[in-house]
């Protein structure tokens, strides 16, 4: 993962970014990539957010993986995102590791990569540097933000912190809070990283070995709880790997088995531990009501301009629909024009980024008529 | 009305649409593909917004470009706080929810003025079939049998009426009418043997 070929930039150089922590943070690289091209009034820019793991290449190959871009099914030349008309922008967030300023990136001070005394981040603090990144690039207005799970966190904070310069805004599979379930899970996830006798207290960056164990381990159990047991049973049942009976041992018999030790060990490949830490640390410290005395509409009272749309999948159970509704809502209370659909699908908290039709169509719907409006009241206003 | 044939609404629809203002806060309840919200934006410049239960209506309405989330009158009305909207429509679903007198209310709760209209039950085509036939009427309005209908609180213009008046709840305006949402110029009683439908505009008293 080196900054070779990757588009940045640096940002907070002067003036430092105030963390909600309280830490500041200077400078700050921010690592994007953008497709299609900027309308001269700048009016046609469309920022994507990314999930925990994710990345900027969001309709691009991924450098490490040589992967399609993660969400290169609805964003491209003629797609739903069509990057013929608009310009969309991904960038990866704070404290991840393709490219953006995080616990991997070397400390100036020091000289030497942060580790654990990077400070830690909230998903807000995302937000503050992707605004920044706009300001760089001479985006004062977004026609659409759109993120599923975390990404849906960023959006939510756009819109509490940004509201003016959002024309709509779409949130998938998301929550405004981290429950105990929620935390308890990205507990396990850090747990499994910090037994890894090569974690070192996030002293690893010059070690021959990586907390690769633990780090897969983390991955494995966040796998499963972004499926679900239709999705599990569906694909692989109790179905025998490459065997015809059972070992008796610790191999990995099962198919199911077999599938997460991959997702584990091709995980550790293209991300980095500490920013794993930083990262489900972000979402755990997420809880936009309790910002506002457990009010959740309060939070959206100055979005009533910007369209929104919510969307959550029947067999999410990551981000369950009650979460997505609470969201619904307070937008709903704070009178902000938003639509809702729970989609019904088997695929569990990843139905996001598959290919489910009734959301690609209640997409599809939300996006151009949003497009539409924006561009009248463009119109007006020149 | 413009008379324009790309403007024209289901006429049962345009009863509701004749009395809201123009330019006020307007939730519809039920609103399926969306035609009368749409009609309503469009028209009246209205702020409108929509809730409706199925998938398919949802999507519809969002490719018009409106505001509808996907829910039920039963579960999705408390989270509104009082008096969010000038006027809330419940068009033909009364009769659906699992709770008709507290939806009623919340109608009222939500919204300065509701609308609601209802099939009606006691009309003489649903009395005849049942008494001749000794079977749940199946009719044009009712066009469901009786164990797949989402039709689960039947009730008639009287039956309506008579909830109105026993929660003190303001009747402004009654407008039976036929399917073909053609007004009937009768009271209630009439109208409760010869309407098809009927249309309530309701106002919960001050103080």
């Amino acid at each position: 993962m080196t900054n070779d070929d990757v588009n940045s930039i640096r940002l907070f150089s002067d003036t430092a970014l105030k963390l909600d922590g309280g830490a500041e943070l200077s400078p700050v690289d921010v690592a994007y990539e953008t497709y299609g091209t900027l309308a001269d009034d700048a009016s046609n820019a469309v920022l994507i957010c990314h999930a925990l793991t994710g990345d900027q290449y969001v309709a691009s190959p991924h450098p490490a993986t040589g992967k399609p871009g993660w969400w290169s099914r609805i964003i491209g030349p003629g797609k739903m995102l069509d990057t013929d008309k608009y310009f969309v922008i991904c960038s990866n967030v704070l404290g991840s590791c393709m490219g953006t300023t995080g616990p991997a990136s070397i400390n100036p001070e020091t000289d030497e990569p942060w580790g654990l005394t990077f400070p830690v981040i909230t998903i807000r603090d995302m937000v503050r540097v992707q605004a920044a990144l706009l300001d760089a690039l001479g985006i004062d207005k977004l026609m659409l933000v759109i993120g599923g799970s975390m990404g849906g966190m960023q959006v939510l904070e756009w819109l509490t912190t940004y509201p003016e310069k959002l024309h709509s805004a779409c949130i998938l599979a998301s929550a405004a809070r981290h429950t105990a379930q929620n935390i308890a899970f990205h507990e396990v996830g850090r747990q499994a990283v910090m037994a890894d006798p090569n974690w070192n207290h996030g002293r690893y960056y010059s070690a021959r070995e990586a907390p690769a164990k633990g780090l897969s381990v983390a991955r494995m159990t966040a796998h499963i709880t972004y499926l679900s047991e239709d999705a599990l049973t569906q694909k692989f049942g109790r179905n025998l790997q490459e065997r015809e009976e059972v070992t008796f041992g610790f191999d990995a018999d099962f198919q199911v088995e077999s599938y997460l030790r991959h997702q584990g060990s091709t995980f550790v490949d293209r991300f980095d531990a500490n920013s794993y830490l930083y990262i489900t640390r972000a979402m755990d410290y997420l809880d936009i009501p309790g910002r506002f005395d457990g009010r959740l509409a309060d939070a959206f009272m100055s979005a009533r301009d910007v369209r929104c749309c919510v969307i959550s999948f029947t067999s999410d159970w990551l981000y369950p629909t009650v979460e997505n509704k609470r969201i619904v809502h307070a937008l709903n209370a704070a009178g902000v024009p938003v639509s809702f659909a729970e989609i019904e699908t088997a695929f569990g908290h990843d139905s996001f980024l598959l290919e489910v039709g009734e959301m690609d169509r209640m997409l599809e719907g939300f996006l151009a008529t949003a497009g539409q409006t924006y561009s009248r009241a463009g119109d007006t206003n020149a | 009305m413009t008379g324009l044939a790309n403007t024209a609404i289901r006429p049962d629809l345009q009863l509701i649409a004749d009395l809201i203002k123009p330019g006020t806060r307007v939730l519809d309840i039920g609103c399926a593909d969306g035609e009368l919200l749409d009609y309503l934006v469009k028209h009246k410049s209205v702020d409108g917004r929509g809730i409706e239960i199925s998938q398919s209506g949802v999507n519809q309405c969002v490719a018009r470009g409106l505001s509808v989330i996907q829910g039920d009158a039963d579960n999705d009305l408390a989270e509104y706080p009082d008096h969010s909207f000038d006027t809330v429509i419940l068009s033909r679903t009364l009769q659906a929810v699992r709770q008709p007198r507290s939806v009623l209310l919340e109608l009222l709760r939500i919204g300065r003025k509701a609308i609601v209209t209802i099939p009606n039950f006691g009309q003489w085509h649903v009395r005849f079939s049942l008494l001749a036939k000794g079977r749940m009427p199946v009719t044009k309005a009712l066009h469901r049998t009786w164990y797949n209908t989402e039709n689960i609180h039947f009730c008639t213009i009287l039956d309506l009426h008579d909830l109105i008046v026993q929660e003190n709840i303001n009747l402004l305006e009654f407008v039976p009418h036929q399917k073909d949402g053609k007004r009937l110029n009768m009271g209630l009683k009439r109208a409760n043997m010869f309407a098809d439908q009927a249309l309530y505009l309701l106002e919960k008293p001050t103080g």
